[in-house]
């Protein structure tokens, strides 16, 4: 059942390109969703590509990540993507800051989900952290690339550095050491817990690394306090479940050969550790505890994304989960797989994934719509002859495949950001050593 | 502020009520003459006093033991003991209907019979209180006094009347639940685990407030009987003292049962409208409704201290925290010692126990053991089970101790996936570069079982090392704890051994 060899002879084609050649349609294809998802007039970009999707200032930090990638593979030009990158920073620059419900954002920080249209909250959301750490990390990107002498590109870097200066990350700690995850006008800070390994390194550097309101280094110790470091299938490893928590970080920070205090003790770092979890995954969905159709060695992928939740068969007494972050070893876990998470751990792992990319392609072309990954697909749930395949495409996925996928061939992002000295100054407060951390900057 | 008999729960007199109150109460108990002075007087007749009395009559001590209610206090009669008699009943009925999970058929009409699940329980309960019945503690030496007691002087205190003095004196007197301040709840009725266990109906929709161990397992218990139950907690995860993939299992396990979780959840009004309990939530800013027919709270206990007149013995107490004591379990007064509820923040039967028989050491032999020196399990009796010993990591890396664990999933385990009870795992928690074992948590099906293996490893000063070196009855579910301890010493393999294991392994070949 549910599986078969794709007979679509352009997938075909792909698939059997040489390393390199896939890797560039993959990557190319997954930067298109920026190109179509864009309203050019504030620089916005939807969520995901169902209509009347909402912006996600996440995959705007994304879309700001990846421009200058398009620059370079010569996708775009230059002054495109200055432009696009302008309209979204000229945005946030003049949005609403004063933190009603129908504002922008508050404190530097923005509401999750915006208009596409008028870049007001919508959906009740929540003002995220780690989304604005993710849309501040796409704009230093864009103020990293664009560092010509020339008006507009000087005017990015202006408005990067006000939008960063801006954010008063110590509010976002609510009198306690962690930073907490939201806040909404309806009721203040909430209250879900954070606790453990995730993916806001990135967040917390940037919030140790500002010149106007940082953290101090409490904060960030105060979450590693709560990491698990574990042997598990003989791996071991900083543990988290989730499969983007090892990636979203090391989309903009190279963690090879950089230690904070708790990689020194375990001989590791952040990059090889990535690894090992790309290895735990491989791992269980080897051994595939409950038995879900398509899953092994190189089929594998549990990760935040889009499920069946209640888009299941009538009478079918299964339970499937609809967005959420699926984990291993301890789920959630309802079969549901998501082919872009194998591809994103191509750094860490290149072989492993690109064996689980070729394999998941050739086995569920359905996977892949127009080239482009669905942000996730279901082999156990077969209707019609058809496995199930979550509907278009999320931002943040194709996002992090065109990033990991040049930092895999180039190190392209992480080379700009090293050279961030917000980027270099938040390391160095959180404890990082070593590595291209210690090396003089040019 | 007293909880209020629910409507549905009401006192249904059989005969293993009556045995069970001939043994715990006796209806025509005469309280016996006093001594002049007993060597140790024991206050509450729960777990700790029970077991402070008969350690100390052991001892050759005169001893005198007052109960105001039933021998065998919160555990016995409306805690661990019904408690675990309905969960037995309730996973039952779940594996009938999972029956397909075991190869096995499905009964076509699976009936619950809640009058019988009851009635088991109370048959069960009404056993269980002949061990420690008055009749039996008289016959073995201990005065027992059943009345109201108040400390009269420093040493000596009075029962009904009655003037009892002591050279040492315990206060063994427990908790109750703490039930939240909740507009309109009082008014509305509730249920807590002082009543729930005489419903004689089963409630058709059953709200649990609290996330806690009793919380969880009673939400999961009466679901399985057929309420359709909702469960609010406050905080993000259930048990909030567990660690987060431990409470994680658990949420998705309840939702598997098909409990309605309400996490970050507080319930902030409740009404009574026709028979129905209506109860306002609000989840940040989302709010919500729920109707029920039932509310069982569960949301803590406070210790039992109200008309002890403790400052007529010069105990010190706190009204949260209970009687202060200090490591040795004596209070600000050195002839009274205290034990069990009223005076610890582990409120666990074996923790009452263990905790009165330090005290009695240290009373009555002029002892000196710690009770922080205590290695101390618990154990969450849900499906799965989540039990604990020692150390967390985030205590021991709040300790700056270096932790590593070693982890095996339930569905690397045979005997699990044999019996299909693959859902948890064992972590066990050693001080980085060596084998101690700083804590462990499992969660299983049986984790209850599985963690004492742990804590006499813990207890005996026995490492990872050691524990690889015991071999486990094959195969069993603990076959975990050997995996884990097998998965340290690979650890310990050196690239001059693996040479080694290969051609040990190829020869085999």
């Amino acid at each position: 059942m549910g599986s078969h060899t794709s007979n679509h002879p352009l997938m075909t084609a792909t698939i059997e390109l040489a390393d390199d050649a896939l890797l560039d349609v993959l990557q190319r294809s997954a930067f298109g969703y920026f190109r179509e998802a864009t309203n050019p007039v504030n620089g916005l970009v939807a969520d995901r590509s169902r209509p009347n999707s909402p912006a996600s200032i996440a995959v705007v930090g994304f879309a700001l990540s990846v421009y200058p990638v398009a620059v370079e593979r010569g996708w775009m030009s230059r002054a495109d993507a200055l432009e696009c990158s302008l309209a979204a920073l000229r945005f946030f620059r003049d949005s609403d800051q004063s933190g009603s419900a129908q504002a922008t954002g508050y404190n530097g920080f923005y509401y999750h989900f915006l208009a596409l249209d008028t870049g007001r909250r919508v959906w009740r959301s929540e003002l995220s952290m780690i989304d604005t750490a993710l849309l501040m990390a796409g704009a230093l990107t864009a103020s990293m690339y664009f560092s010509a002498n020339t008006a507009s590109e000087i005017e990015l870097r202006e408005i990067v550095d006000m939008l960063y200066r801006r954010i008063d990350w110590r509010w976002a700690q609510n009198g306690g050491a962690t930073i907490i995850q939201g806040w909404k006008p309806e009721c203040g800070f909430l209250q879900y817990g954070w606790e453990g390994y995730n993916e806001a390194i990135v967040l917390y550097v940037l919030a140790l690394g500002s010149p106007t309101h940082p953290i101090d280094n409490t904060g960030y110790h105060a979450w590693t306090a709560t990491y698990q470091w574990e042997n598990l299938y003989g791996h071991e490893f900083l543990y988290a479940g989730p499969l983007f928590i090892h990636q979203f970080s090391h989309a903009w920070i190279d963690f090879r050969g950089i230690r904070d205090r708790f990689m020194r003790e375990k001989c590791c770092d952040y990059f090889e550790n990535s690894r090992r979890a790309t290895e735990v995954q491989r791992e269980y969905a080897w051994r595939n505890p409950n038995e879900f159709v398509g899953y092994d060695e190189n089929s594998w992928g549990l990760t935040a994304c889009d499920g069946p939740g209640d888009h299941v068969p009538q009478g079918d007494p299964r339970r499937f989960v609809g967005y959420a972050a699926r984990g291993v070893p301890y789920g959630p876990d309802d079969g549901t797989l998501a082919g872009w998470a194998a591809l994103a751990s191509l750094p860490f792992a290149p072989d492993a994934a690109l064996s689980a990319v070729r394999s998941m392609y050739r086995r569920y072309p359905e996977m892949r719509l127009a080239q482009r990954y669905a942000s996730s697909f279901n082999p156990s749930l077969v209707s019609a002859g058809h496995e199930w395949v979550s509907k278009g495409q999320f931002g943040l996925d194709q996002g992090i495949v065109v990033m990991m996928i040049e930092n895999y061939r180039t190190g392209f992002i992480w080379r700009l950001m090293r050279e961030c000295p917000y980027i270099g100054r938040g390391l160095r407060q959180a404890g990082f050593r070593g590595g291209w951390l210690q090396r003089p900057r040019r | 502020m007293r909880p209020r008999d629910d409507q549905q729960a009401g006192s249904q007199p059989d005969v293993y009520e009556h045995e069970r109150e001939e043994n715990a109460h006796p209806s025509k108990w005469r309280n016996p003459e006093p001594v002049d002075r007993y060597q140790l007087v024991v206050i509450g007749a729960g777990p700790a006093g029970l077991a402070a009395a008969t350690a100390a009559v052991a001892l050759g001590a005169k001893v005198a033991l007052v109960e105001r209610a039933s021998l065998g206090g919160h555990c016995r009669n409306v805690g661990c003991v019904p408690s675990k008699s309905l969960i037995r009943t309730a996973r039952l009925y779940e594996d009938m209907r999972m029956a397909a999970r075991y190869g096995a058929r499905r009964p076509a009409d699976i009936h619950v019979d809640f009058a019988a699940a009851m009635e088991r329980m109370r048959r069960l309960r009404a056993r269980i209180s002949r061990v420690d019945s008055a009749r039996r503690l008289s016959a073995a030496g201990v005065d027992v006094f059943f009345g109201e007691a108040h400390f009269s002087g420093t040493d000596s205190l009075t029962v009904d009347g009655t003037r009892l003095r002591f050279a040492k004196a315990l206060i063994a007197t427990g908790a109750r639940p703490d039930t939240p301040s909740i507009p309109g709840l009082a008014e509305a009725g509730y249920l807590t685990n002082e009543n729930i266990f005489d419903l004689t109906d089963l409630p058709r929709r059953l709200l649990v407030i609290g996330g806690g161990p009793l919380g969880c397992e009673l939400a999961q218990a009466f679901c399985r009987f057929g309420a359709q139950t909702t469960i609010a907690q406050h905080r993000p995860l259930f048990l909030p003292r567990e660690e987060r993939d431990a409470a994680q299992l658990l949420s998705d396990a309840f939702a598997r049962d098909g409990i309605d979780v309400r996490l970050n959840t507080e319930a902030v009004k409740v009404r009574a409208e026709n028979g129905q309990k209506i109860v306002d939530f609000v989840s940040d800013d989302y709010h919500s409704t729920v109707i029920v027919d039932a509310i069982l709270t569960g949301t803590g206990r406070i210790p039992n201290m109200e008309g002890l007149h403790l400052e007529a013995a010069g105990v010190d107490h706190d009204a949260d925290t209970g009687v202060r004591t200090d490591d040795f379990l004596r209070t600000s007064n050195p002839r009274v010692y205290a034990a069990g509820d009223v005076c610890l923040e582990h409120k666990y039967t074996h923790m009452a126990v263990a905790s009165a028989h330090i005290a009695v050491r240290n009373a009555l032999l002029r002892g000196r053991q710690r009770l922080s020196a205590l290695v101390v399990p618990w154990c969450t009796y849900t499906d799965p089970e989540i039990a604990h010993v020692g150390l967390y990591v985030r205590q021991a890396r709040e300790l700056d101790i270096p932790v590593r664990t070693f982890t095996v999933p339930m569905h690397d385990v045979v005997r699990a996936i044999t019996d299909s009870e693959e859902t948890g795992f064992v972590k066990i928690h050693v001080r980085a570069k060596t084998d101690r074992i700083l804590g462990a948590t499992i969660v299983a099906r049986h984790a209850g079982e599985m963690i004492s293996e742990i804590t006499v490893a813990m207890v005996a000063g026995m490492g990872l090392r050691k524990l690889a070196r015991v071999i486990h009855a094959s195969p069993t579910q603990a076959d975990a704890i050997e995996e884990a301890a097998n998965a340290y010493e690979r650890t310990l393999a050196t690239p001059a051994m693996r040479p080694l294991a290969g051609a040990g392994s190829g020869s085999e070949a």
